[in-house]
């Protein structure tokens, strides 16, 4: 990325567009300068807050500079002045201690209006638990009849943009396998948690950011009636790719939202039949690839040499006793970085990389494993 | 003692086994210079990773690393040994007092800050890497998800401590005992003043933050459950512990510098500090307050909403002290006859973006703007412009203030003044951006960010190896003040200069007030 006549003229025009336009269109925008007032009630509180306080900074920044350069040009040896000798004034000194005092507390009453409102849990129209993950976010849409839909987002940026291997796409680092979806006009609940250190929830347009703790689950809300992809990021340091677990929400129209609900449930369903298939090793292997690439990769290495984990490749495990290898996969191993996948993939796909683990990366056991093998190992414990 | 004005020793015991203020102030100054161009080297490793989008240079496992070891250095190796160093020049010669209260103390409570940081470096080399989790250290990432190496990092933060908590008692014992007769409480320099409150915040937070990472040591390796939720612990308490000693921590830093600031001020305005009384009051206010508002740090967290407001209102008030401070130094300049020199530039420097720094943090006491603000780019770049351009920039001036006392040489002035240049400029144009992409949504500590924020992260980086660079500029000029710079012997070296330290002879000897001087009313609190 280098500088060129087009972005800088952006980055000139960056100010000045940024206080023009209601809100920004794409999420964040490209050098944008300024807080975005997003699309929430909420969010356009919080941002009028911002701008109050940045006003009362920047007159009182003018007053003191504007003194103290005053100051500096005509107070200076060189132009023959002879200093003056007070070094104190009372009523002075009181009067600048008071009047900010009153300052602060004409913007301690929007502040608290505000934080009440963000308080305000109550009368949510649909529940969603949030569940942080190194490094992914679990989405859990609480369903009072019937199912509830859960799922997992990952980040969706292939490995080979990361390391420059092939050009950036313009949603770089901030796009998810699946997204939250969430209907326009309703107020949402978020129930956060964490799984295993803290992480936190951050949608700036959302004007939602609240810490994923393990053992503790807070609460947010949200409602706007606009729709659109609004993205955002863990905020709190949780490991070694912090920086890789995007955030994305899609807020549709309510009867969109119904129908992907819809889908979302028999998709559900379609994973349970398939439960009880029989697969061949290609079918598995294909499934497993992908599986790998989603949850292993970033510790165990694209071609399963290691990293941050151990390596697969001929590795003790993935060569030996199968029921070992599923237990380390169903319920990791404690103490390290290693999580329980059990929860967090199905048994199909966890059927689907053991196998892949079991024959890739010259690995070549020739043994596979159905779901029925994991549900069994499950069952077993 | 027979013989009464004995100098230093020769040879590398007068290092080892030195009583002396003056060497052991001048060892901390230079150990804490070479942690500052550790801690910097860090830093650029750091910028050079986020110098384009995508990972380039380092992965996200060892960029981790060294933004926690770069903030660990940066606070506990370069700054607050730095103010101590001054601490120990300077404390004595300005209450007219011979040396330390505690002198054998002294020399220990420095020889224990290199072996420390040795270890804590030497982590870079351990299996598993060094520590990952940030300077705040955060549990369960510091704990069940840590690298084996935390261990090693307990068990520095435990001395380092340690060092603190003596270097501050021996502050406290010779500032309270061995003040020169006439030297009340009252006329002390600012200098003292902020540093016996500081002294004092020390000994008050030091042992809870040995408390924080001793529970974090029973986590590890003792089976118990202090931070762990599986355990029936409690996460969040990590917090409100680690924060109960890294408030008033954030204050332990910049008090110092609000001293060397009231000290430098009035000697290039020519002019008395205006509103001494009401200074001391602030320090004060601020030191009280700096209790009572830790949580602000932890406004996501999931805090009651009680619990939030109480936080938002004592973190809003300590705008008034330190708005004091500020309105007391402008005033202080309106009307004097001022200067420019170096030391005067970087006050001048200090007073600006400090401001800016409060500024930022005024707007982020505000809890519900805070939801946006929190653990992004735009605190990044408050807290470099509190920590930077307020402790760094303070301490700049204090070598180059008073250097020529100490060495009897003068330093290369236009040396001194491109370094402060080249070094506002550097600074500025790193963190200056921050805010613009830290309010956009980038989140602070990641290795590789999205492409909408690829030309700030660019500008900051540039800035950074600017502001690094000038540092080298910095060395060669006080390397060659020692060695070869103009002699000076003029004992104020500059015309406005008050205080019993510009009595003495220039260059200072190794031994000064050994017979207390008498404290001339007229000089009072300069």
């Amino acid at each position: 990325m280098c500088f060129n006549a087009k972005r800088l003229s952006k980055l000139a025009l960056g100010p000045v567009l940024m206080l023009l336009s209601a809100f920004a269109l794409a999420n964040p925008e490209v050098n944008q300068v300024n807080m975005a007032p997003g699309v929430t009630e909420v969010g356009k509180e919080i941002y009028d807050l911002h701008m109050i306080i940045l006003g009362i900074c920047v007159v009182i920044g003018i007053g003191v500079f504007g003194v103290m350069f005053y100051s500096i040009f005509y107070h200076r040896k060189s132009r023959g002045v002879t200093p003056a000798t007070f070094h104190e004034s009372t009523q002075v000194e009181i009067l600048w201690t008071v009047v900010p005092f009153f300052i602060l507390i004409g913007m301690a009453i929007p502040a608290t209006n505000t934080l009440l409102s963000i308080y305000d849990n109550d009368d949510a129209e649909l529940d969603v638990l949030i569940t942080g993950y190194q490094w992914k976010w679990k989405y859990e849409y609480l369903n009072e009849n019937g199912e509830n839909v859960s799922f997992f987002s990952n980040l969706r940026t292939p490995q080979s943009e990361i390391y420059n291997t092939e050009a950036k796409g313009e949603h770089y680092l901030l796009e998810v396998d699946n997204p939250l979806v969430l209907p326009a006009g309703k107020k949402v609940r978020f129930l956060i948690t964490a799984n295993d250190v803290i992480h936190s929830w951050w949608v700036p347009h959302l004007a939602v950011k609240k810490d994923a703790v393990p053992g503790f689950i807070n609460e947010a809300w949200t409602r706007t009636d606009q729709t659109g992809i609004y993205r955002g990021q863990c905020a709190e340091l949780c490991g070694k790719d912090h920086g890789f677990m995007p955030i994305v929400v899609n807020v549709v129209e309510p009867a969109e939202y119904d129908d992907w609900l819809a889908g979302k449930q028999a998709e559900q369903a379609e994973i349970a039949a398939l439960m009880a298939q029989e697969f061949t090793l290609d079918e598995l292997m294909e499934r497993g690839e992908a599986v790998y690439q989603r949850n292993c990769l970033a510790c165990h290495g694209a071609n399963g040499e290691g990293g941050v984990g151990p390596a697969i490749a001929a590795s003790a495990v993935a060569t030996g006793d199968l029921s070992g290898h599923l237990e380390i996969g169903i319920n990791g191993v404690p103490g390290t970085a290693m999580q329980a996948f059990g929860g967090q993939i199905n048994d199909v796909e966890m059927a689907a990389v053991i196998t892949y683990q079991r024959n890739a990366f010259g690995n070549n056991m020739g043994d596979l494993v159905q779901p029925i093998d994991v549900f069994n190992h499950k069952k077993g414990q | 003692m027979g013989d009464h004005h004995h100098g230093p020793a020769k040879g590398l015991g007068r290092w080892l086994f030195t009583t002396n203020h003056k060497d052991i102030g001048t060892m901390y100054l230079w150990f804490s210079f070479a942690m500052f161009i550790l801690g910097g080297a860090f830093a650029m490793i750091i910028r050079a990773e986020l110098f384009q989008p995508g990972m380039q240079l380092v992965d996200p496992a060892f960029f981790n690393q060294m933004t926690t070891l770069h903030g660990l250095v940066m606070v506990f190796g370069a700054i607050m040994p730095s103010f101590v160093g001054l601490a120990n020049w300077l404390i004595p010669m300005m209450i007219g007092a011979p040396d330390m209260a505690l002198p054998r103390m002294n020399n220990w409570s420095f020889w224990i800050l290199p072996p420390t940081f040795l270890l804590l470096a030497s982590t870079l080399f351990m299996e598993g890497g060094a520590p990952a989790f940030g300077w705040t250290f955060y549990a369960p990432l510091s704990t069940t998800y840590a690298p084996p190496s935390v261990t090693f990092f307990i068990f520095s933060v435990h001395i380092l401590g340690l060092s603190s908590i003596m270097g501050s008692i021996n502050i406290i014992a010779t500032v309270m005992n061995m003040r020169a007769p006439g030297m009340t409480y009252m006329k002390m320099p600012l200098f003292v003043w902020t540093w016996l409150i500081t002294a004092f915040l020390l000994v008050a937070v030091m042992p809870v933050l040995a408390g924080a990472v001793t529970m974090m040591l029973m986590d590890i390796h003792f089976g118990t459950s202090f931070f762990s939720a599986a355990g029936g612990g409690d996460p969040v308490l990590f917090q409100h512990v680690f924060w109960f000693f890294g408030h008033p921590e954030v204050y332990i830093i910049i008090l110092p510098a609000f001293g060397v600031v009231s000290q430098i001020i009035p000697a290039f305005s020519r002019k008395p500090l205006f509103g001494y009384d009401s200074m001391v009051y602030a320090t004060s206010s601020i030191a009280f307050l700096s209790f009572i508002v830790w949580a602000h740090h932890m406004y996501t967290v999931g805090m009651p909403v009680a619990g939030e407001l109480f936080f938002m209102y004592a973190t809003m008030l300590i705008a008034v002290p330190t708005g004091v401070k500020v309105f007391n130094w402008v005033t202080t300049m309106w009307r004097g006859a001022m200067t420019f020199e170096t030391p005067m530039l970087f006050c001048i420097g200090f007073l600006v973006l400090f401001t800016i720094g409060g500024f930022t943090g005024l707007m982020l006491s505000i809890a519900p703007a805070d939801f946006q603000y929190h653990d992004s780019y735009f605190v990044v770049a408050h807290f470099h412009y509190v920590m930077v351009a307020g402790a760094v920039f303070s301490m700049t001036a204090a070598v180059y203030f008073w250097l020529p006392k100490w060495c009897g040489r003068m330093y290369n002035e236009a040396m001194g003044k491109t370094h402060f240049w080249i070094s506002f400029i550097g600074f500025n144009l790193t963190f200056f951006p921050q805010h613009f992409v830290g309010l956009a949504g980038m989140p602070r500590r990641i290795p590789d960010y999205a492409l909408q924020f690829a030309d700030f992260n660019m500008m900051s980086s540039i800035g950074a190896f600017i502001y690094g660079a000038s540092q080298i500029l910095f060395l060669y000029n006080v390397i060659a003040t020692i060695v070869a710079g103009k002699p000076v012997s003029d004992e104020k070296v500059w015309d406005g200069a008050e205080g019993l330290e510009w009595t003495v002879p220039t260059p200072a000897p190794y031994h000064t007030f050994e017979t207390p001087p008498k404290v001339d009313p007229a000089h009072a609190h300069s």
